[in-house]
């Protein structure tokens, strides 16, 4: 199904600088081992100089010299060997300090920076989170932190390179400075085409980098919805999607590659142009007499030398433009605001029940209003039942009681204390919610209940009895040490909810929130949970959503919210009498029975008569 | 309730054959036709841009003995060669871009094509192995792991091939000057290829830990996103960015590990370079002195030690990015070598007969992998346009009966036949488009809710939507949607309740308008008044039809034709509400808990 595409970024002006300004930003943050990897570099450039400079020795002092007389010379055989290693060594460690300190350098910023935007992850309020899809958030922490700090792999090697290149430049300028002005022409035409490149490059690279977003949320999605997929049979056209977002990923990576394959070949062949301009005007020189044969040939070296590294620049620059765009991406992830503001005030974890005053709430999503001027109030241990038509607004309001989301207008007050005066942690100290929804952390039973709380096994076992999910605990393979998988994918859904409530209930909390948080249990089961809950003398004011009778037995008041509004409020029996939404709600069984029986009894008539 | 598969359930990995490396990557290209298409030209163009780097050194020796070895330098020579190697330049330059745009062309579509088929692939796995898999690695087979290979096929693997073809080419030009300075040079190498190997081995294991502490992390990442709400809810942000901050640690750890072993296999080429070179002067000079080599041989061989030294690197250089590829390919190729074990029988299918659809199950039994039977021999009948509930406690095999029925599973034992059709020979068309099951989870996809609907009928209108859900008595829910039918829902639905979503899933199955319809807990978070409507209005809408419906709420059972109580994966009790009320057994149990809670 087509979502519409984000709308693309506009193309970065004056990408290179910007993506210069991200090297400097790594550069800044990991000084130390940056300079390790630069140093390494340096010294791999002027080995591999040095390493010219003793081949041509040895041929001039040693082989030459040896092969013309006849006669060999141990020792400064010995010593050409010996100076042919020590380089190599030097040459190693230099490799080895620049690609170690480079992938130090670049795993160490990637690390840093995951950490950094997850922590956003933690900050950002739920309605941020609702805003952005799941796949893209994922992207963020992944690719997008990788395409940053990708440059940084080939980034010291490049400044080894200009090192190499101001010393060539020296080397050849006092050689012969016509012939060095001759050849460096070449240079500048190297920057130019480098700017055309990343010009023309970062558009493509930006619509790659969406493309590839689309791809993978696809893929997501789909996958995600398998088995609506399956049932319907609608592999086929999934598969279609997929492939039009796929086949559009590819040509604008064909393209890439278009400019790319362009690109490349050109830079390869600029050194040797000026190798052969160099060629062309050096034989004149030697004609004029101003340098020696042997001299343009050490020109010339000197040029195929720098031919390879030189590509190193453009090796960084290429990827300027994807570090570009990630790097954007993941500032605007960094500098999102909305982070709920935390007051400093606290409430006693053990203080019993709390009171919980709810005045004239209002909530919007977008232009939809869910809650309209939503007002009560439950008296310390009370028990309230919020009931409600689908859609009424039920679990909206419960993600207000407990500050997931902040109303638009009006309050919530634990004990007359205004929940956004709380700091932080204080709330959670106090309430717990039991979503409608569970989540299950890839950790064991135990850790999915204490949530990483000092809480005694016995209290554990205790908290599972209530939820009545001792017994199914007991039976996995090692009980309270089980990992539950992923998302708790290997437990059924009644077993997660059973979890997700002894969560809630081995903490003792004040304020307990059920958001239909026995949805997917058995009856039976279900009896024995309200049971358990009503017995267990929780420390507790409880609000629960709820449809079932049994369910709202256990509640002192019912709240009855319809469209967003408190449509009505008191107890069973007094909502039964002035309210006929409420009639229609609880009452809906026992009319569809009667009206079965009606509908039996007047079929039976009809068959008598 | 969803009795989801148990750990054991063989993931995708486990039942490929593990391959080496050149088997994965031949099996690969076997595999995708796309990826040989006119592969022998740009490996021929890819060689003849090799050819472009001898030019220099060949230009440099003519200028050399051919221009300046007069007294007076040759200009006219010089000319004549520079502008004849500009032109080589040019032309080398040129099957250069080819071979690079080629390149890019085939490789891209090959990918392409590679990541579609892997994608249906997924699709086309049994529920059991879907759910074996973690969600991010399944999509990371269609996505990451390509794009390793493209990497990997659009530089590594081409410059691992021109490189043999110069260390071909070096090692015929030495044995044609001195097999003496050959064979020492073959024996400093050698030793280099097995320490090569070796490396390679533990950069392979190296990198599959990078791999796997990937997965981990973005698993760990993906927490703090999902469970957002229960995060913030238990204020357990600390612990979530702890367990965050130990993933990308390990991450990182295992990368650097990874990238130390590749600096040291990189290294070891430059030493044995050194040691090849000193060792040619050395052995050269004696040889020398001796009369059997001139000076321009032994410094022409000195040249050809850095052609040899090349490819030698770059083949360690493009390890790094082989063992990538090879990695992601054979994640890759684990999803399309799985064979689907419930698969289409295709063109062989039958199709199911016109008309309502009966049920049929031969002593089917059913257990999950390395598990105990869930279902054990059950024999029954469904009649045709009867309207059935499964009821029975959490656990007892009844969401099994939905899955068999609708062959998203096959029986461990026996079989399950639809209008005496067996399952197993029933093309995937005509079952599913005629038997529509309803899961328990309503997923929906991100985009409106008519989108949704259609999903289960693509050539629907809007306005056939609307009919739909008017059909199914909840016009006014559409109603108070801010777009009516064109609302977003959000991703997986989220913007609606669960219920909500539940009702969008039920319109979706009703508008695709089966045979057999399968209802999995379709209305359990649904308000009691709204599923009563529900009801009312699926018993109109299926009359005609085969209904199977399995619920916890008994409202279902009693306004069925029929009820099945299933126990520890046996039919105990069957007949109608009024008849099972009044025996004593599981069903009044039930019963009497249902009544005890919803009156």
């Amino acid at each position: 199904m087509p979502r519409p595409a984000p709308l693309a970024p506009p193309v970065p002006r004056g990408v290179i600088r910007r993506g210069l300004g991200v090297l400097w930003q790594a550069v800044k943050e990991e000084p130390r081992i940056f300079a390790v990897s630069a140093v390494g570099s340096a010294l791999f450039a002027l080995t591999t100089i040095a390493q010219a400079y003793v081949f041509g020795a040895i041929t001039e002092q040693v082989i030459v010299p040896s092969l013309r007389d006849g006669e060999v010379v141990t020792a400064s055989l010995a010593v050409s060997f010996l100076a042919i290693m020590l380089v190599a060594v030097l040459k190693v460690v230099g490799i080895i300090a620049r690609r170690l300190g480079a992938g130090i350098m670049q795993y160490r910023l990637q690390a840093s920076y995951r950490r950094r935007v997850t922590r956003r992850y933690l900050e950002l309020p739920l309605s941020w989170h609702a805003e952005h899809p799941t796949g893209e958030l994922l992207s963020n922490a992944n690719s997008d932190v990788e395409a940053t700090w990708y440059p940084i792999a080939p980034f010291p090697f490049a400044v080894g390179v200009i090192v190499m290149l101001v010393t060539t430049l020296g080397l050849l300028f006092v050689t012969d400075p016509v012939l060095a002005l001759v050849g460096s022409v070449v240079f500048p035409a190297i920057a130019v085409l480098t700017v055309v490149y990343s010009r023309r490059m970062s558009p493509l690279m930006t619509r790659a980098q969406q493309l590839r977003g689309e791809v993978s949320g696809i893929a997501h999605e789909s996958f995600d919805g398998a088995l609506v997929v399956k049932t319907l049979g609608r592999e086929a056209d999934e598969t279609e999607r997929f492939r039009a977002a796929a086949l559009e990923l590819r040509d604008t990576l064909t393209a890439v590659g278009r400019v790319r394959g362009m690109f490349d070949p050109v830079m390869e062949a600029l050194p040797v142009v000026g190798v052969l301009a160099v060629l062309l005007a050096g034989t004149s020189r030697v004609g004029s007499g101003d340098i020696d044969a042997g001299q343009l040939v050490r020109v010339a070296y000197l040029f195929t030398l720098m031919a390879f590294p030189v590509r190193a620049i453009g090796w960084v620059l290429n990827e300027l433009p994807r570090s570009v765009v990630g790097w954007d991406r993941v500032q605007r992830v960094l500098q999102a605001t909305g982070a709920q503001e935390q007051g400093a005030a606290s409430l006693p974890a053990d203080g019993g029940p709390t009171r919980l005053d709810v005045a004239a709430v209002c909530f919007s999503y977008g232009d939809t209003d869910v809650l309209r001027e939503v007002s009560f109030d439950v008296a310390p241990g009370r028990t309230v039942a919020l009931v409600g038509p689908t859609g009424a607004g039920k679990s909206t309001l419960a993600s207000v009681l407990v500050r997931l989301l902040d109303p638009d207008s009006g309050t919530v007050a634990y004990d007359d204390l205004d929940v956004r005066e709380l700091g932080p942690g204080a709330l959670a100290s106090v309430a717990s919610l039991v979503p409608q929804s569970t989540f299950l952390f890839d950790d064991t039973v135990r850790g999915n209940i204490t949530l990483g709380a000092d809480i005694p096994d016995e209290d554990v076992w205790a908290a599972l009895r209530i939820a009545q999910g001792d017994g199914f605990v007991a039976a996995l393979p090692n009980a309270l040490d089980t990992v539950v998988g992923e998302r708790g994918t290997t437990l059924s859904g009644g077993q997660r909810q059973r979890l997700a409530l002894a969560r809630a209930v081995v903490r003792r909390p004040r304020l307990l929130v059920l958001d239909d948080a026995t949805s997917s249990v058995d009856p039976s089961v279900e009896q024995r949970i309200l049971a358990g809950l009503r017995d267990a003398g929780l420390p507790s004011t409880v609000v629960v959503v709820a449809y079932r009778r049994a369910t709202i037995a256990l509640a002192d008041e019912v709240v009855f919210v319809e469209e967003g509004r408190v449509s009505a409020r008191g107890s069973h029996e007094e909502l039964l009498a002035s309210s006929t939404g409420y009639q229609d709600l609880v009452h809906a069984y026992e009319r569809a029975e009667a009206q079965r029986q009606a509908d039996a009894l007047e079929a039976s008539q009809e068959v008598g008569a | 309730m969803t009795t989801a598969a148990p750990v054991a359930s063989p993931t995708v990995d486990s039942r490929t054959v593990e391959r080496g490396s050149f088997a994965t990557l031949a099996h690969g290209l076997r595999l995708t036709p796309e990826l040989r298409e006119g592969l022998v030209v740009t490996l021929l163009l890819a060689l003849l841009a090799t050819a472009g780097r001898v030019v220099v050194p060949l230009a440099v020796q003519q200028v050399i003995d051919r221009g300046l070895s007069g007294p007076e330098p040759d200009l006219g020579l010089v000319r004549l060669v520079v502008g004849l190697a500009t032109v080589a330049v040019v032309i080398t330059a040129f099957a250069n871009y080819l071979t690079n745009v080629r390149l890019y062309r085939t490789t891209e579509n090959g990918l392409a094509s590679l990541r579609v088929r892997a994608f249906r692939r997924v699709h086309d796995l049994s529920v059991l192995h879907q759910a074996a898999e973690r969600r991010g690695s399944l999509v990371s087979r269609v996505t990451s792991d390509v794009d390793t290979m493209s990497t990997f096929m659009q530089w590594g693997g081409l410059l691992v091939l021109v490189s043999t073809a110069q260390l071909v080419l070096a090692t015929a030009l030495m044995a044609w000057w001195s097999w003496q300075l050959t064979l020492v040079v073959y024996a400093c190498f050698l030793p280099l290829v097995f320490a090569v190997k070796a490396m390679q081995q533990r950069l392979h294991g190296a990198y599959r830990v990078v791999r796997e502490r990937v997965g981990e992390m973005l698993g760990a990442v993906g927490e703090s996103v999902v469970g957002a709400q229960v995060i913030r809810a238990y204020a357990v942000q600390a612990r979530t960015a702890e367990r965050i901050d130990n993933a990308v640690e390990s991450t990182r750890v295992a990368q650097t590990r990874a990238q130390r072993i590749a600096a040291v296999t990189f290294s070891a080429g430059e030493m044995t370079a050194a040691l090849a070179t000193g060792a040619v002067v050395v052995v050269g000079v004696l040889l020398g002195v001796d009369g059997s080599l001139t000076t321009g041989q032994l410094v022409g061989f000195l040249f050809l030690v850095t052609l040899f030294v090349q490819p030698v690197q770059i083949a360690t250089e493009a390890l790094n990015e082989a063992q990538n590829a090879v990695a992601g390919l054979r994640r890759v190729l684990g999803v399309l070598d799985t064979p689907s074990d419930v698969a289409d029988p295709g063109t062989e299918g039958r199709s199911l007969p016109e008309g309502p659809v009966g049920v049929r199950f031969e002593h089917v039994s059913f257990a999950y992998p390395g598990g105990p039977d869930v279902l054990h021999d059950v024999t029954l009948d469904i009649a045709p346009r009867s309207r059935v509930a499964v009821v029975g406690e959490t656990g007892s095999g009844k969401t099994t009966f939905a899955k068999l029925i609708t062959r998203l599973m096959d029986p461990t034992r026996g079989q399950v036949l639809l209008s005496g059709v067996p399952l197993d020979r029933l093309g995937f068309d005509s079952l599913r488009s005629r038997v529509v099951m309803v899961p328990q989870d309503g997923f929906l996809f991100d985009t409106t809710v008519a989108d949704n609907v259609r999903f289960g009928r693509r050539d629907a209108t809007d306005a056939d939507v609307e009919d739909a859900f008017a059909a199914l008595g909840l016009a006014d829910w559409l109603e108070q949607l801010p777009d009516g039918v064109l609302t977003e829902v959000g991703e997986r639905g989220d913007s609606l309740s669960v219920g909500e979503r539940q009702l969008v899933a039920i319109a979706r199955a009703y508008l695709a308008d089966p045979d057999l319809l399968v209802l999995d807990e379709a209305t359990s978070a649904v308000d009691p008044a709204t599923e009563v409507r529900l009801q009312r209005a699926l018993d109109s809408l299926t009359r005609g039809r085969t209904t199977l419906a399995i619920a916890h709420r008994l409202s279902t059972a009693e306004a069925a034709d029929e009820v099945l109580v299933v126990d520890a994966g046996v039919v105990v009790q069957r007949g109608s509400h009024a008849e099972l009320v009044r025996q004593d057994g599981v069903y009044a149990a039930l019963h009497a808990s249902w009544v005890a809670q919803s009156r």
